[in-house]
């Protein structure tokens, strides 16, 4: 029939025109950055060849099959056959696949458990250490060996291995880098690590890929990678010019909220690990837009800082002297430009 | 206490203002015209009470074509506000919701009772049966659907729609980041359908393994039959899952308790573990019947037996079987051990074997066949190639280190359309045109049908094609905008373009619909497509007893043979038998609407009223334990005029229908 013919072609063009736009362009997946998003990539585009691969055999034996046995005037007195099947037939398709997951197997866990480690050929460099915190709708990086922060954007020497110890003050993130290599989550009261290299220095875009909220879409950062000389040059600027955050300010930053870069010549380690189970919540459920319309029960959170029962956070509160952090905040802080109605 | 009546509707938006006139509107004119026309003694007695198995067939199909057009019209609202980078048609509150109700009510409100509603229909048609086992519960398991997808598409002129994603993944979906209660819907609605549908589950284990007719052995049945079988088997085993998990969420959201928050030692990952040992056999209960569905309409109009039919059985059952093994590869970047994400990858890989070996058997089924392309027909050989872009692509997926990169991107979202629309949704249009003369006495039209189908396959590989790539290039799903520096303007364009074209499609259906019904030849005889399974072989449309005598089986396709060996019995008068029936009742419906107040009243967290409310529930337990009705029976003479008025006609037009 004419009409099956003509899905499959237009089917088939569709592919070729969109596969081979996506071969010369330059999808940020397939121009690797770093070591560890090369060797996903080299797994990618295996798979990419296998099923590829299956898909035109298929394909082709589909539109053989249908071209063939289609009902024609002249066939109209052709009865098929009675054929229930044939057993070695049906043991050949099975043993196919079987072959295709072996050879994709193979490389698949290789690469799982390759990626997990510290890259081939950086083993002898040290990594360095950075705390990624998530929070709703930003990212903070702490460099606890430098003690310094840094909000919304992060520098990375190029050519070393950069160890990310991710974890979250409220909801789940995701962090990906996708020049550098896979993503992976953020959880509160949780740690999750993340190995990651740039070959040369160079700018990349971060960002979250696991929705929560409202400020989801906005929830980006940029990588910078330098020249471990640049990037010193960089950590010495910060300690010498960047202001040092307050608690309160710090508490203000968790709050729901949207906001440009910053940079502390301190880290908030001090004051909370957020991925130590025990740590305090800094939730804030009035803060949050409730939809449009019926506010639900809020419930008291008795592990939150905000009730001061006399433990070390709330000492430190109280010490601190800069209340009135409000001038520091220059960007807006409410609860996501969208809650206006 | 006083009622803020702006916060209890949802105020502030022309579209929802729009749409909440319009539902009133449409109520009140639904309701003056069955006054008017004095239908609405026909409509309690015929439907709304009914417990005849074809009739709660096509409510549930009813419901799942009015539902895919909200949801739908929600997949367009998205397509339209990422047309281009930075629109601003719909706000990040606004995508959310939509997302958010769109794979809601696609899922569970859309491929679950058309599926359900074509079993239904369909299967004691195709054992032989003259009902489910158990009427009233079925019954049952269609009101309390249909009370749980009424409460939850109300969320959004009432209250609020839920936001975090069909997932609700906490600590999201608690009260510390959620504090509205659309959230409450979700868990409210899903509770109440959920409940529907493990009954229905229940229901068709027992139906398949006790109504058979005489000689139809488990491996005489129809292929339709078997994943049907299997399906409610998945349902029996992973709802509970999905009920516990809800219940959760529910003591979460409006008693503070913390099995899932971050604060009180709760675990926020717990919830996704349970959602995905329910959510990923979820998948296999909807593609499954499909399946099913594809084997019986390939076979008949390639005019030949299903090829390789034991290896098909044992596909399905390994299918099932994996399909529970394999829930973590949606969190492989959750920082499980290499050794987790090594096991997860090759359990799911191992999917693709018995998938593959269905394929090639349908494949076989049609070599040597004579292939006759109805509408019914095109949408079975379109779910070919498509599903395998999805299936390849699902192999990628399920590699664990290749995942890192196209996790939660558009890839994962073009991935689970082409498995979900060729898988689900092509089978149940095709199953639609196969037995809608079967259900009505009249064909859809075929012509409109093409129409239907060639906008709508087009549009749809339109829409979802470039999402591979725009997910290859770093967008991500669920961004209610993105910034033009991205580049990926151009992509998102097309995609919404053809989103459009999908939407003409789906258009068409509508308007064949209409117009069959108007227009259609009436005069079909009970077998148009020169069909082979027992469904066939009675009255079309089919007599409310089903089969005057039950017939009796020998081989698989019976009724083929049977046509082939001559060896239909003509109807003879000391054969038949008074045929006894199960009697309408009112209290399925009432469990309903009891349902669906009570749940009302707790989304709104007044839980003292919504206790009140279910005490509704108990009386509904109690009218049915002391219900004696032991229901009725159909007389000989009646049942021999029936018989008589159809069997006259019984050959004309089987030829000449189908061009
Ligand atoms: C009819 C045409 C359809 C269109 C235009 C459409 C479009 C979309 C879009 C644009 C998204 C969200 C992408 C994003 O994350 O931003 C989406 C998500 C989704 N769709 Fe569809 N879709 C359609 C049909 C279906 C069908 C038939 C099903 C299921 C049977 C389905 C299930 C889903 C699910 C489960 C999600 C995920 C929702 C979430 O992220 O929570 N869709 N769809
Ligand atoms: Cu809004
Ligand atoms: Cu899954």
């Amino acid at each position: 029939m004419k009409k099956s013919k003509l899905l499959l072609v237009s089917l088939t063009s569709i592919m070729a025109v969109l596969l081979l736009s996506g071969c010369e362009n330059n999808m940020v997946v397939f121009n690797p950055q770093g070591p560890i998003a090369r060797q996903i990539l080299e797994l990618i585009n295996f798979s990419i060849a296998l099923m590829l691969l299956v898909t035109i055999v298929v394909f082709g034996l589909f539109a053989f099959i249908v071209w063939k046995y289609r009902e024609r005037k002249d066939n109209m007195s052709y009865e098929p056959p009675e054929e229930h099947g044939s057993t070695v037939l049906e043991i050949i398709w099975t043993v196919i696949p079987i072959l295709i997951i072996v050879a994709l197997t193979i490389p698949t866990v290789k690469t799982i458990y390759a990626i997990d480690e510290i890259p081939q050929g950086y083993e002898d460099k040290e990594p360095l250490v950075i705390n990624v915190t998530s929070a709703d709708w930003k990212w903070i990086f702490s460099y606890p060996e430098q003690g310094i922060e840094t909000i919304n954007y992060v520098n990375i020497p190029e050519d070393r291995p950069i160890d990310f110890r991710l974890t979250s003050a409220g909801t789940m993130q995701s962090f990906w880098i996708p020049a550098l290599g896979g993503q992976k989550y953020s959880m509160a009261k949780a740690e999750t690590q993340l190995y990651l290299v740039a070959d040369n220095p160079g700018s990349y875009v971060g960002r979250n890929t696991n929705f929560n909220g409202q400020g989801y879409a906005g929830m980006e950062f940029e990588v910078l990678s330098q020249t471990q000389k640049e990037f010193d040059e960089w950590v010495k600027e910060v300690k010498e010019t960047a202001p040092k955050m307050t608690l309160s300010e710090y508490e203000k930053m968790l709050e729901p909220s949207h906001f440009g870069r910053k940079t502390f010549s301190n880290t908030h380690l001090e004051w909370v690990d957020h991925s130590d189970p025990h740590s305090k919540n800094y939730t804030n459920p009035e803060m949050y837009d409730r939809g449009h319309g019926w506010p639900g029960k809020i419930f008291e959170d008795k592990d939150n800082y905000k009730n001061k029962d006399g433990n070390t956070v709330n000492t430190k509160h109280d010490n601190s002297e800069d209340m009135n952090h409000n001038e520091s905040e220059t960007d807006d802080s409410h609860g996501g430009e969208h809650s206006g109605h | 206490m006083g009622i803020k009546w702006d916060e209890f509707f949802v105020t502030g938006d022309p579209l929802i203002f729009a749409s909440q006139i319009g539902i009133a509107l449409t109520m009140i004119g639904a309701l003056a015209a069955l006054t008017y026309f004095k239908k609405w003694n026909y409509l309690w007695t015929e439907w709304l009470t009914t417990v005849d198995h074809k009739k709660i067939g096509i409510m549930y199909i009813l419901m799942g074509v009015l539902m895919f057009v909200r949801g739908g019209i929600d997949g367009l609202m998205m397509k339209g506000q990422t047309a281009v980078p930075e629109n601003e048609f719909l706000n990040a509150q606004h995508y959310n919701e939509v997302f958010t109700t769109h794979g809601v009510i696609m899922i569970l409100f859309v491929a679950m009772p058309l599926l359900i509603g074509l079993m239904n229909f369909v299967i004691p048609l195709q054992i032989g049966a003259r009902d489910v086992a158990f009427p009233q519960l079925n019954a049952l398991s269609f009101w309390l659907t249909f009370s749980g997808a009424m409460l939850f598409n109300i969320s959004f002129i009432i209250g609020g729609s839920p936001d975090a994603g069909w997932t609700s993944y906490f600590p999201l979906a608690g009260k510390e980041f959620s504090p509205g209660i659309g959230n409450n819907f979700y868990a409210v609605a899903l509770q109440i359908a959920g409940a529907g549908t493990l009954m229905t589950g229940i229901n068709f284990v027992v139906t398949v393994l006790k109504m058979r007719t005489k000689g139809m052995t488990l491996m005489k049945m129809p292929m339709f039959t078997w994943t049907s079988f299997i399906t409610s088997i998945i349902i029996v085993a992973s709802f509970p899952i999905f009920t516990v998990a809800l219940a959760l969420m529910t003591f979460d959201r409006t008693f503070g308790t913390h099995f899932f928050t971050i604060s009180g030692g709760g675990m926020d990952m717990l919830w996704a573990n349970l959602f995905w040992l329910w959510g990923h056999p979820e998948v296999y209960i909807v593609v499954l019947p499909a399946f099913g569905m594809l084997s019986d309409i390939i076979s008949t109009f390639a005019r030949k037996t299903l090829y390789g039919y034991k290896s098909m059985v044992i596909s399905i059952v390994m299918i099932s079987v994996l399909s529970m093994l394999v829930w973590v590869h949606h969190f492989f970047t959750m920082g499980n051990s290499a050794g987790v994400n090594s096991f997860f990858s090759i359990t799911t890989m191992a999917i693709a074997i018995p998938t593959g070996v269905k394929v090639f058997n349908w494949l076989f089924t049609m070599r040597k066949g004579r292939i006759k392309f109805t509408t019914a027909m095109l949408w079975s050989l379109a779910f070919v190639p498509n599903f395998v872009i999805g299936g390849v692509t699902g192999v990628m997926l399920a590699m664990a280190a290749a995942d890192y990169q196209y996790h939660n991107t558009l890839f994962l979202v073009a991935h689970f359309h082409y498995v979900l629309i060729p898988g689900v949704v092509f089978p149940i249009f095709a199953g639609l045109y196969f037995w809608w003369p079967k259900m009505f006495g009249y064909m859809l039209n075929e012509r409109i049908g093409k129409w239907h189908f060639w906008l709508f396959v087009i549009g749809f590989n339109v829409t979802f094609m470039p999402m591979f790539f725009l997910g290859l290039d770093g967008a991500v799903r669920r961004a209610y905008t993105y910034s033009a520096e991205t580049g990926f303007g151009p992509l998102m364009m097309i995609s919404a373009v053809g989103s459009v074209i999908l939407a003409a499609g789906f258009a068409a259906l509508v308007y064949n619909i209409y117009w069959s019904a108007r227009h259609a030849d009436r005069n079909i005889g009970n077998d148009p497509w020169d069909a082979r399974t027992l469904e066939w072989a009675t009255a079309t449309p089919v007599q409310h007893y089903n089969f005057a005598s039950l017939p009796d089986v020998s081989k698989i396709d019976a009724f083929w043979h049977m046509k082939k060996n001559n060896e239909i019995q003509p109807l003879t008068e000391d054969e038949i038998e008074e045929i006894h029936l199960p009697s309408n009742t009112w209290i399925p419906i009432y469990m309903g609407v009891i349902f669906g107040i009570s749940g009302f009243l707790l989304v709104f967290e007044w839980t003292i009223a919504a206790a009140i409310a279910a005490l509704g529930i108990f009386a509904g337990l109690a009218f049915r334990s002391f219900d004696y009705d032991e229901g009725f029976h159909v007389h000989k003479d009646e049942i021999l005029e029936t018989e008589r008025k159809w069997r006259k006609g019984a050959n004309k037009g089987v030829k000449n229908h189908v061009s």
